[in-house]
């Protein structure tokens, strides 16, 4: 696939001066809207999950006019209910060392520096607020004796700063935010339309001015019209078909947003998270995550022996490979996800792979039982080892679990300035939707922060700031019926192709393509071959897919279908950026970039930037380059050894 | 496994709906009950015909989206455990297995077995949330919380907004759902300023929705995937007493 490149792009909104003011600097000039004219503003926003259910939330206490949308039957549903770990911020309530800049520091650097310094400080900064906001609305973190907060110590820090509710951190704090959506409703600030999904942008004279969805009941075709247009609609993990994610996550609401402008940054950059429950056979749905923060307890091993079928109790300890405690004695079992998950496919690659096809490594917890005694660990992880037993029937209190990495997160997304504004005028692109804090490689327990930053705190600041110049006047009729024709003749192609395979039989098969290609490992002979056979099994989805029904009704099979063929386009994209990144860095391993014992091995002379590329609809996708600076952070090598 | 499945089917609101029996070959025991209905699916699609829908999102547990009543009991007959976790391996090869939706007159049914469950939403918007504006909260630390308190709360606060609690219970009361929230609030000190008004706001509008009284019958706390007790119900019970005695 050819590509062309274009004019290197700013971040101009991000202020200078030194770091620590810029948040406040932006603030101060962001110009602010009259509390009279923010009933007249009307904003939608696209996704009800951390992002989004706090944005519009937040919107709506500030007056705005608010639309709200998600393709679940409630906002509460957001696949950001699943998240397990927890919530890093910046509070030192422990004294241990921890501070802005720290979480600053290992943000950065645990992003392979690849992001940008400016964001990622402000989003430090901006942690400590979001743990006020939950508690006074009553979400129950973990505590302890003496009343305060309990913290501790996730993937790849140091510190103990991770707030969390037992394992179930996501979901009470999306509750939280979900309730303060559900008082903006009651007071009639925002208008909340579940089971409807975004299907294209509309925009005029340049600007985002509206969404076109489709009522999953009705099938109706909808317009809605706003002055600004927030999408929060999540990541594209599910591009793998198997993956941690809910099983509706989908590209198409940014994928269609790409095609109508807005530039894709760093589609490439995946996370592989590395403790999943390993699939079990053919029709594996998805994957279950076992959060990371197991291995601040847990233990990884292997059989030092190849092909060693004893049981894993009949193992004795000098016959055991722990194998991130031999490489990484620093770190040992707590290293960050990408090195831990490539760690468990070499091992796996060597022959020393536990459980079905050997694709698995054990995670015991044998030793934090000896040590802390089994209620301890009960009270700690009961949840985590009751939902392991459910799925594959093992009980881990008496055998160590089974896992393996799983796509798990996407650090790319549409491309964003300091103000979260896209490069269409008036979308901006919060939470997982965007690309823009995590650099290569996102840290355990950021993604809620930043999702809750995003939405809680800047979104609302700068929104007001493109605000400030509206309203924006009707909507030309013109630019609406052309989206709507758009939809509508999608959606009566894909039924008209009356085929022989399902939409989840493509799915299936392009996923299995990604993960073998553009996976944990890629090649630039891996990325040629998925870029050559992703055109062709496109091709015969739109020759031969089945979409049973009609657009008339609720259509499960149509829904799906609309989202495959979106994956179909990301994917391509996909492997064309990680084809072009010819470094490895953070969660993207390129086999052909790597230093004597096998680490990433970066290219900061030549890949020190974003890759934002933008659509061109007949021609070939061109790349615009924002070169990354590092002002505070010592760009080094990341050593965890 | 080979079973005999025999689901409900409704192409819509106005359509009175009926049992349909579907053979289903192969199953593994490993598989998830989601999967096993998507192997279903998958081949109904090629035959031509509808497939069954239902609604699914995490298929971990969490998001509360699934929902049947399989062999008549919500989520099935394993306890604390929501459709989508439930696995193939507690069913028995040959057997008949009956699949059908949540039956309550404030869940209508939309298709087949997906339900709208808009009603809870709108009991929660009744009150059930603290009123605090983002960026006015004071530091976190300034008011400590008693590690039982914050625990119990969490217990209630766990609730997944599944409505088998509904399903389950012969006077289709939403109960449940609505004490697991109250409780959750009434026990923190932050819930405190609002406590009476919320009770009494909720309350009186899960009684709006139509939903019946509660009987104590247990059914509900029987079915909970998250085991919500029982006695959040006496909490709400108590709070929506004092609100109406101001
Ligand atoms: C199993 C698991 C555990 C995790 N644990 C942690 C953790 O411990 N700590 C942490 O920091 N992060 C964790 N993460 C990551 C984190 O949960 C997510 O990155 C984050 O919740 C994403 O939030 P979001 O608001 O951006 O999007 P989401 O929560 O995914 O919400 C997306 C919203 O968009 C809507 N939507 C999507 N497409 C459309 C469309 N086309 N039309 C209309 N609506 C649409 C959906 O309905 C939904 O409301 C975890 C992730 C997983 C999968
Ligand atoms: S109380 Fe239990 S059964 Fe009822 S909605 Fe909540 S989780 Fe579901
Ligand atoms: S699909 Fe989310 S709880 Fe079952």
């Amino acid at each position: 696939m050819k590509y062309a490149e274009g004019s290197p792009i700013q971040d101009t909104k991000a202020p200078e001066g030194p770091i620590e003011d810029r948040w406040e600097k932006r603030k101060f000039a962001a110009k602010l809207v009259n509390p009279a004219n923010k009933r007249k503003l009307n904003v939608i926003v696209v996704g009800t999950g951390l992002a989004g259910g706090s944005a519009a939330a937040t919107l709506g206490e500030l007056g705005y006019n608010v639309k709200s949308f998600c393709y679940q039957d409630t906002p509460r549903r957001a696949h950001s209910i699943a998240a397990q770990g927890g919530i890093n911020a910046a509070k030192n309530y422990r004294g241990d060392g921890d501070s802005v800049y720290r979480l600053f520091y290992d943000t950065v650097k645990g992003g392979d520096f690849r992001s940008r310094e400016s964001n990622v400080y402000r989003l430090a900064q901006v942690s400590v607020n979001i743990i006020d906001q939950a508690v006074a609305q009553g979400v129950p973190f973990a505590r302890e004796y003496g009343g305060l907060l309990d913290t501790r110590s996730f993937g790849g820090a140091q510190v103990s700063r991770t707030f969390y509710a037992r394992g179930q951190t996501g979901q009470q704090l999306l509750l939280g935010a979900y309730q303060a959506l559900e008082r903006q409703v009651a007071a009639g600030t925002v208008e909340m339309f579940t089971r409807h999904e975004m299907l294209d942008l509309i925009i005029d004279n340049g600007r985002a001015r509206g969404v076109i969805v489709r009522d999953m009941v009705t099938g109706e075709i909808e317009r809605h019209v706003a002055d600004a247009v927030v999408l929060a609609t999540g990541g594209y993990g599910n591009v793998f078909f198997l993956s941690t994610n809910a099983k509706g996550c989908n590209t198409t609401a940014i994928w269609r947003a790409h095609e109508r402008g807005a530039y894709f940054a760093n589609p490439c950059y995946t996370q592989i998270h590395p403790t999943c429950i390993p699939v079990s056979g053919e029709y594996q749905s998805k994957l279950t995550l076992m959060s990371e923060s197991l291995r601040n307890d847990g233990r990884v091993w292997v059989p030092l022996r190849k092909g060693d079928d004893r049981l894993p109790g009949d193992i004795p300890d000098d016959e055991r490979d722990y194998y991130l405690e031999r490489i990484y004695p620093a770190f040992g079992n707590l290293v960050p996800r990408d090195i831990a998950s490539r760690a468990a496919k070499n091992v796996c690659d060597e022959g020393r792979g536990v459980g079905p096809g050997g694709l698995g490594v054990y995670l015991d917890f044998r030793d934090a039982i000896g040590r802390l005694g089994r209620d301890a660990v009960e009270k700690k992880y009961g949840n985590l080892f009751e939902m392991y037993e459910r799925i594959t029937g093992e009980n881990p209190y008496d055998q160590p679990m089974r896992i393996y990495p799983a796509v798990h997160y996407t650090m790319g997304g549409l491309w964003v300035d300091y103000d979260l504004q896209s490069t269409i005028p008036g979308l901006f692109v919060i939470g997982e939707a965007n690309f823009s804090d995590h650099g290569a490689n996102r840290l355990g327990a950021s993604a809620l922060m930043q999702g809750l930053a995003d939405g809680y705190f800047v979104l609302p600041t700068t929104l007001g700031d493109y605000l400030a110049a509206g309203p924006f006047g009707e909507v030309n009729e013109e630019a609406v019926a052309e989206a709507e024709a758009k939809v509508t003749s999608r959606i009566e192609r894909l039924l008209a192709v009356n085929g022989t395979r399902t939409p989840d039989s493509f799915h299936r098969e392009l996923g299995r393509l990604m993960w073998d290609y553009c996976g944990m490992e890629r090649t630039e002979e891996s990325l040629r071959k998925a870029l050559e056979r992703i055109p062709e099994l496109r091709a015969e989805f739109w020759a031969n897919v089945k979409v049973s029904g009609a657009n008339e009704e609720l259509n499960q099979v149509l829904e799906k279908a609309g989202r495959v063929a979106d994956f179909f386009d990301l994917a391509e994209l996909m492997c064309l950026d990680a084809l072009v990144r010819s470094e490895s860095c953070g969660g993207h391993f390129r086999a052909e970039s790597q230093d004597a014992d096998g680490e990433a091995l970066r290219d900061d002379e030549h890949f020190a930037h974003v890759s934002a590329w933008e659509h061109s609809p007949e021609g070939e996708p061109v790349l615009h380059k924002e070169p990354l600076e590092y002002d505070y952070v010592k760009m080094s090598q990341r050593s965890y050894k | 496994m080979n079973l005999t499945l025999k689901v409900w089917r409704q192409s819509g609101p106005s359509d009175s709906g009926r049992m349909v029996k579907y053979r289903v070959e192969e199953v593994s025991p490993d598989m998830s009950f989601l999967e096993m209905l998507d192997v279903l699916n998958e081949r109904l699609i090629l035959e031509g015909d509808d497939p069954i829908a239902f609604d699914h999102d995490c298929r971990e547990g969490i998001c509360g989206m699934c929902g049947m009543v399989i062999n008549g009991v919500a989520h099935g007959e394993q306890v604390a455990t929501t459709t989508c976790q439930l696995h193939m391996r507690h069913f028995e090869d040959g057997a008949t297995i009956t699949i059908e939706p949540w039956r309550a007159a404030p869940f209508p049914v939309v298709k087949d077995l997906v339900v709208d469950r808009s009603a809870f939403d709108r009991i929660i918007q009744a009150g059930g949330f603290v009123s605090v504006p983002a960026g006015s909260a004071p530091d976190a630390h300034s008011l400590p919380v008693r590690k039982e308190d914050a625990d119990s709360a969490f217990d209630a606060a766990t609730c997944i907004g599944c409505g088998a609690c509904v399903a389950a219970c012969p006077n289709g009361s939403a109960s449940l759902f609505t004490a697991a929230k109250i409780t959750h609030l009434s026990l923190l000190p932050q819930g405190q300023p609002e406590r009476l008004s919320r009770a009494k706001a909720m309350v009186d509008q899960m009684d709006a929705e139509g939903f019946g009284g509660c009987t104590n019958t247990g059914e509900c706390t029987a079915v909970c995937p998250k085991g919500i007790p029982l006695d959040t119900i006496a909490q709400m019970n108590s709070d929506y007493l004092k609100a109406n005695a101001k």
